[in-house]
């Protein structure tokens, strides 16, 4: 056990103090009566009544799902076999600028990302709207699911996937029934990595999308360059408290899994 | 390899070919070309014919940002860097004949180092100067805006990842000095803001340093201060911003060097003798360092493009490149030099890059 330490304690109270009290103030006030945002005049939820009245909010909210829903689950499946490749397949022609293609989207800067791709949709003649932001979205966000994916790859057992290819099975039998359920944990956190990727992304959205296809972050931004609000204030509440409850049953349900995961390999090994 | 290895290879690689590698080729022959009133707004296009497309690309828009003076402080900044390098273990040898130094006399080396490096590269440029004036119309700016764009940008980049590292690591550290059992729940609070809306988060702080913000009041009804603070459309208000936004970037990777780590060895070290402070410096922090490259790596390479702070919280002085680039683009409709200003950013964000990849793979090996 070791002593307790006030600069430890000290440090970690104030980096949380910094990290959670704006998010806070926000949530507290997004309760305020008054539409004066920094004067406090009783609680209400009147804001969220207003919210939801907002067609042009609910649209973009639509919109917003949509696209992160189908670039996720395209972004997962591209992004893991991004991932096997990287993994098991060993040397072939072009791997360099292949892990380079993966890894460079990480750091890019997302003006250079967004400007790049609407340049492109234009010069093939795309019409702007959902199918671009997908597109964009899917093209960035596989490559989150493939570092997860990886990581998860790297860890587990290979001799299990040998076992099941000398028993017979084909490559993607084998793929299915044994890799698939041991990295499931990370495929399922890999999606919703995606999925909140896009749900947040402004630039890439800006540029890839057409003027009917806005998504909440768009909306929101050019609602905020003119001040606080307490509309956004509530919406910047509801999608906070999402994202917490999401993130914490995620973790929840993948702690678990990989528990169950992990006690099927000891029993393997030992049956 | 049989056919089906080749089809799952095939997918994801084309994908990224296409949708990655291809729009860049876009990018560079875009910002090869000339503004035009037209649809798309540039000249030439493939309607022209092949071969007159390809004449017709210029360097003009380069020229016209400054590209070349860009590019020769970006070279001097990479020499200096590789030079102190260099010149870094001899003047400790120099300087500290025995093993024993602590951090103070790391600052000394590290100053005396710089100094030589500068006035090294400082003779360079004057001698390069005087033997080849052509130089100078290579470096030749025509409109300064993006050249002070960039060179802010870096300055912000490098300043607010300082500031992030320094609020950064005693956070990492308590963690990892934390209890066992505490740990998770820790990492998860780290976690959970980086999966909030960007967004909202940069948002959250437009309500607290407002003039009549949450700050202003809290120090006014205080008595701290008599008049409001201006902070909202500064560069402070986007070095908060930053630092808020990109803090579990920094504090990750740390965290995750200084968890592997084996905390008998800065007992030993305390054993024999070290004080606390020194043991830190002599074990903890070596032992710390490829996470922290890494966290100012995460920290660096973004910011540099950054686009949503330097709008929201920034003032009309906040000149950053990513914010000129989106202007360039979405108010003046100018398609070549918006391009030629993301080649450039690219290719200086090459080198920071590779570096982080090189200290991943190192650290991964």
């Amino acid at each position: 056990m070791r002593k307790f330490s006030w600069f430890n304690a000290t440090s970690l109270t104030f980096g949380f103090a910094f990290l959670y009290l704006p998010m806070l103030i926000l949530i507290i006030y997004s309760f305020n009566e008054s539409r004066l945002v920094t004067v406090w005049a009783g609680f209400s939820t009147k804001w969220y009544g207003e919210l939801f009245q907002n067609e042009a909010f609910l649209d973009a909210a639509w919109v917003t799902i949509k696209v992160a829903f189908w670039s996720s689950t395209l972004a997962t499946i591209l992004g893991t076999m991004a991932a096997y490749i990287m993994v098991r397949t060993g040397q072939f022609r072009g791997r360099g600028l292949f892990s380079g293609m993966i890894y460079a989207p990480l750091v890019m800067p997302e003006v250079i990302t967004g400007l790049s791709l609407l340049l492109f949709f234009i010069a093939i003649g795309l019409d702007r709207g959902v199918i671009t932001i997908v597109l964009a979205h899917t093209t960035f966000a596989m490559c989150y699911v493939s570092v997860v994916v990886t990581s998860r790859l790297v860890s587990f057992d290979q001799s299990l996937e040998e076992a099941a290819l000398d028993l017979g099975c084909t490559p993607f039998d084998a793929f299915r029934s044994v890799t698939l359920p041991i990295i499931m944990p990370a495929v399922i956190s890999g999606w919703l990595l995606a999925f909140t990727l896009s749900l947040d992304d402004l630039v890439i959205a800006s540029f890839t999308s057409g003027p009917s296809s806005t998504t909440l972050p768009i909306k929101i931004f050019s609602a905020v360059r003119l001040g606080v609000t307490p509309e956004i204030n509530a919406l910047s509440t509801i999608m906070i408290g999402l994202v917490t409850i999401g993130v914490i049953s995620a973790s929840l349900v993948s702690r678990s899994m990989s528990i169950k995961a992990r006690a099927d390999e000891r029993r393997a090994e030992q049956g | 390899m049989n056919w089906r290895a080749r089809l799952l290879i095939f997918v994801p690689y084309a994908w990224l070919l296409v949708f990655f590698l291809v729009p860049f080729g876009i990018v560079l022959k875009i910002s090869l070309s000339d503004i035009a009133l037209a649809i798309p707004p540039y000249v030439p296009t493939m309607k022209d014919g092949f071969w007159t497309m390809i004449t017709g690309l210029d360097l003009e828009n380069y020229a016209f940002i400054g590209a070349g003076a860009v590019f020769a402080t970006f070279a001097l900044i990479v020499l200096a860097v590789g030079m102190f390098q260099i010149l870094y273990p001899r003047v400790r040898r120099a300087l500290i004949p025995d093993a024993r130094y602590g951090i103070f006399d790391s600052a000394a080396v590290a100053l005396t180092a710089l100094a030589v490096a500068v006035v090294n590269i400082a003779v360079l440029v004057a001698v390069l100067s005087f033997l080849f004036p052509i130089l100078s119309d290579f470096v030749n700016i025509p409109d300064f805006l993006y050249f002070a764009a960039y060179l802010s940008s870096l300055k912000i980049a490098l300043i607010s990842t300082f500031l992030t590292l320094l609020i950064g690591y005693p956070i990492a550290y308590g963690m990892a000095r934390s209890a066992e059992h505490w740990r998770p729940t820790l990492l998860m609070l780290v976690i959970l803001p980086f999966w909030t809306s960007f967004l909202i988060r940069v948002y959250a702080w437009m309500g607290i340093l407002s003039t009549e913000g949450y700050l202003n009041q809290l120090l006014l009804n205080i008595g701290i201060i008599s008049d409001p603070l201006v902070i909202l459309n500064t560069n402070v208000a986007v070095y908060i911003g930053i630092v808020y936004t990109y803090l579990p970037f920094m504090v990750l990777p740390i965290y995750a060097a200084l968890d592997k780590m084996d905390d008998s060895l800065v007992e030993a070290a305390e054993d024999l003798g070290c004080t606390t402070l020194s043991a830190f410096w002599l074990v903890t922090a070596p032992l710390s360092k490829p996470g922290v490259i890494a966290g100012c790596f995460l920290v660096f390479i973004p910011t540099l493009g950054e686009f949503v702070i330097p709008s929201l919280l920034g003032g009309s002085n906040t000149l950053m490149i990513g914010k000129v680039l989106w202007e360039e683009f979405f108010n003046n409709r100018d398609w070549p030099v918006a391009s030629a200003v993301a080649v450039i950013l690219l290719l200086i964000l090459i080198i920071p890059i590779v570096l982080f990849q090189r200290n991943q793979q190192g650290d991964e090996s």
